[in-house]
């Protein structure tokens, strides 16, 4: 069963962008499109052929490939609760961290080969936030590293539950790291409150900006991407509730239900508030780094790996 | 001293003889004695052929005394060319846009003024040399700074205009308007069209979103030229659709500041909310925007009973419902830490850049013709104008919110009571011949949804039209803009933009 996560991950893409669309509609009382209309979407887009200014280079043209198979690589290392993912080893969430780093490294890069002053701009903004949300995903992965022996996605999650010596004090704080895993997803995705990816003014954008000049197949592939981006992140979170000891049809509801809910919260965290200042984002990322550094310290002095005296 | 200028009142017409005509320094000695006291400024300030002169008039307006002062001066129009005046915009920064203006159509060079930049390349400007391609931009020379040029073709439906930005990073340190993109000679297209009709037709087509203010203030100006007394009714009906386009246009606006700070809920409410408002004004005239409602000295469609009794079930639903969201948006923490010290400007700022309307307000300035120069529907009421001291976007969207309040009350007030609407005599009396007074200047303002519309008429020996000029508020108010963006971020360039939601044909003409 090593590739049911990669199975369910498929499902859940397919689904995430239309969800989150629809709960955004019902909630300011707008009749919602189809669940499923991103998806037709995305096909429309890879039937038509791409457009290419004569200033760009051959970067902007295999960047959205580059994109798109890193994170679909990426889903390759999704486990499926305690079972590791079709790949699995030592320290995979570290490879899985830099993998899609290439591929946003890719699409900042193409960005900028568009020398448009407006991309400029989102890939530089891309970078920084970035590079501010790169510690905190090593702080959540390394916390729960500290009792998983060797730390391997897969291990990290059959070893969640004994993060302290009670069962409650160790789903306490695995509530705290989902809900850091959670802002990392809206940060990566580029969801509110960092970015908002309804918006049509270029000066505001961050990501959305940075993909301006893509066309046809190339923004189709960029689409598909961010939707198995999602359902990346929504397995990250899924994986907590699965167990072992649970038939495999009830791990199956359990992982398919969190990426349902997974894109029900999205859907509401963006209905009823504004986004943030630009400036202030750096201060909410930072924000997440430093719970993250608390959960850290918080399992460290549990397992009497840290004395405090 | 009496003889240097002459005080009228908002739409009433004077012979142009009376006007006394200076020469320049006396002008300018007289400008400097009015124009420091806060009461006192700028409504209109132009050149125009008259005869072999160039005749010049300026307009200040004494919002205490309610009163307008006119002044004037001449010269020979063959001499034009080699004059150099000393600049007011030297002590007075707001009136650069009008020595800018009159520099660009006649070529006079005002000394100590900073830059006479070109305002909208009109098809009659001096130097036909100088093209929109040409525009002498501000620029500063650095490595570490980058500019960046918005427009002046934008993504989405939205009027032509070039943004540049100087920044030093994210950090803006100038932004520089260039407009005139949109200027079609509608000033000319006044006189050119002889027909009233075509000429009303064209004032409802200055600026879209302004159809109702800037046909009400033309056909105040028309009237008072043409000696006609309307009714009291229609003043009224004239005063309810200019406060039902106010209502239109700023939940409109507000519904698109939360758009622009992805606030969902903001956006769809008002969005939603605005639409009823809107069709009423169709249901009224056949126009959403309010074309066709206002005609010289009449009027097609009347406030019928049944149309009131309907008004009053649309706003009562409105009411509540904007009430209830206006109420959230103030509660809303995500929205305040967005809006709030954002393009701050001050009182002093606004004052000195002659900022009209709402961009006054917002900053303090209590600016609004409503109060200062009633005329039409607000001589039987009277309107206080709401002022708020923190001058920021966070202002802005909340002196929308109070402004759309104060003229709910107003409207409702006024349709409740059912004697003003009997009468109905002259009201149907529409596009008649009309005698025009022969030699005569009249000024007409308005407070429209953005700020003072001015409108100036001036004709000749045969009673027909021999200049005609348009001022909308935004030609003061473009520079609050440009202010409102110094060392703000690039990114919150939209919601300061959309905060002053400004007229570009209004400015273009």
């Amino acid at each position: 069963m090593t590739g049911m996560a990669l199975l369910l991950a498929f499902v859940t893409a397919f689904f995430i962008p239309g969800i989150i669309g629809a709960v955004k509609a019902k909630s300011c009382g707008r009749k919602a499109p189809s669940l499923i209309q991103p998806m037709f979407d995305i096909f429309r887009l890879l039937k038509k052929g791409s457009v290419y200014s004569n200033s760009t280079s051959f970067i902007f043209q295999i960047a959205p490939i580059v994109y798109f198979a890193t994170i679909f690589l990426g889903l390759f290392f999704l486990p499926f609760g305690a079972e590791k993912g079709i790949f699995g080893f030592t320290s995979d969430f570290i490879f899985l961290a830099y993998l899609l780093a290439i591929g946003k490294f890719f699409m900042i890069l193409s960005a900028i080969d568009t020398a448009s002053p407006f991309e400029g701009m989102g890939a530089n903004r891309e970078a920084f936030y970035s590079m501010l949300i790169e510690p905190v995903f090593f702080t959540i992965m390394g916390s729960l590293a500290l009792v998983a022996q060797p730390p391997s996605l897969g291990n990290l999650y059959a070893n969640a539950g004994a993060l302290s010596d009670t069962p409650y004090l160790s789903w306490m704080i695995i509530v705290f790291i989902i809900y850091i895993l959670f802002n990392i997803a809206l940060v990566e995705n580029s969801r509110l409150p960092v970015d908002d990816p309804k918006t049509h003014l270029e000066l505001t954008m961050v990501h959305e900006v940075m993909v301006l000049d893509n066309s046809g197949f190339d923004l189709g592939l960029i689409q598909a991407a961010n939707a198995l981006k999602f359902a990346l992140y929504g397995g990250l979170i899924a994986n907590f509730f699965l167990s072992p000891e649970f038939h495999l049809i009830t791990n199956v509801a359990i992982f398919l239900g969190m990426g349902v809910l997974f894109a029900i919260a999205i859907g509401l965290s963006e209905s009823f508030r504004a986004r943030n200042k630009m400036k202030k984002n750096s201060l909410y990322i930072v924000l997440m780094f430093s719970l993250a550094v608390l959960i850290f310290f918080l399992i460290l002095a549990m397992n009497s790996k840290f004395i405090l005296t | 001293m009496m003889n240097t200028h002459i005080y009228v009142e908002n739409n009433k017409a004077i012979e142009i003889k009376k006007i006394p005509t200076l020469n320049y320094d006396e002008f300018y000695n007289i400008a400097v004695e009015l124009l420091p006291k806060e009461e006192v400024h700028c409504v209109n300030y132009f050149g125009f052929p008259y005869g072999e002169k160039l005749k010049f008039i300026c307009a200040f307006a004494d919002d205490k005394e309610h009163k307008i002062a006119l002044l004037s001066y001449e010269f020979e129009n063959k001499n034009v060319k080699d004059l150099n005046l000393k600049s007011l915009t030297e002590t007075f920064p707001a009136m650069h846009i009008f020595e800018r203006e009159i520099n660009e159509n006649f070529g006079i060079m005002f000394q100590g003024h900073p830059w006479l930049k070109p305002i909208r390349f009109p098809h009659n400007r001096y130097d036909k040399k100088l093209q929109i391609s040409q525009y002498p931009f501000y620029q500063i020379e650095s490595e570490q700074l980058h500019e960046v040029g918005v427009g002046p073709i934008h993504a989405g439906v939205i009027e032509p205009g070039h943004f540049r930005f100087i920044c030093n990073g994210e950090n803006v340190l100038s932004l520089e308007i260039q407009l005139g993109w949109q200027h079609r000679g509608i000033e000319n297209l006044f006189l050119k069209n002889e027909n009233w009709l075509g000429r009303n037709l064209l004032a409802e087509n200055i600026a879209g979103d302004t159809a109702i203010g800037h046909a009400s203030t033309f056909a105040s100006a028309i009237e008072s030229l043409a000696g006609i007394k309307i009714s009291k009714r229609l003043k009224i009906e004239r005063m309810i659709a200019l406060e039902l386009e106010r209502i239109a246009t700023n939940t409109g606006d507000m519904s698109a500041l939360c758009t622009d700070i992805a606030y969902q809920l903001g956006a769809a409410v008002f969005g939603i909310l605005r639409t009823p408002i809107v069709n009423f004004t169709q249901r009224w005239c056949g126009n959403r925007l309010g074309k066709g409602m206002i005609r010289i000295g009449g009027t097609h469609y009347p406030l019928t009973p049944e149309l009131r009794r309907e008004l009053h079930e649309v706003l009562k639903k409105y009411k509540k419902k904007f009430l209830e969201m206006a109420h959230q948006c103030y509660h809303l923490v995500s929205l305040q830490d967005r809006f709030d010290d954002i393009g701050t400007l001050t009182k002093k700022q606004v004052r000195l850049i002659g900022a009209v309307g709402m961009a006054a307000r917002m900053a303090g300035l209590p600016r609004d013709i409503r109060k200062s120069h009633p005329s039409g529907g607000y001589e039987f009421v009277n309107y206080e104008p709401i002022t708020l001291e923190s001058g920021d976007v966070f202002a802005r969207f909340l002196l929308r919110s109070k402004e759309i309040q104060e003229s709910l009350k107003l409207i409702e007030n006024i349709i409740s009571n059912d004697s003003v609407f009997a009468e109905t005599d002259d009201m149907f009396e529409v596009d008649k011949p009309l005698t025009i007074q022969k030699d005569s200047f009249v000024l007409s303002l308005t407070e429209g949804w953005r700020g003072e519309i001015c409108h100036t008429a001036i004709t000749d020996n045969k009673g027909d039209l021999l200049f005609y000029k348009i001022k909308d508020p935004s030609l003061h108010n473009w520079k609050a803009l440009e202010l409102s963006l110094r060392n703000l971020e690039i990114s919150d360039f939209p919601i300061n933009n959309k905060s002053y939601n400004l007229s570009y044909a209004g400015n273009d003409l």
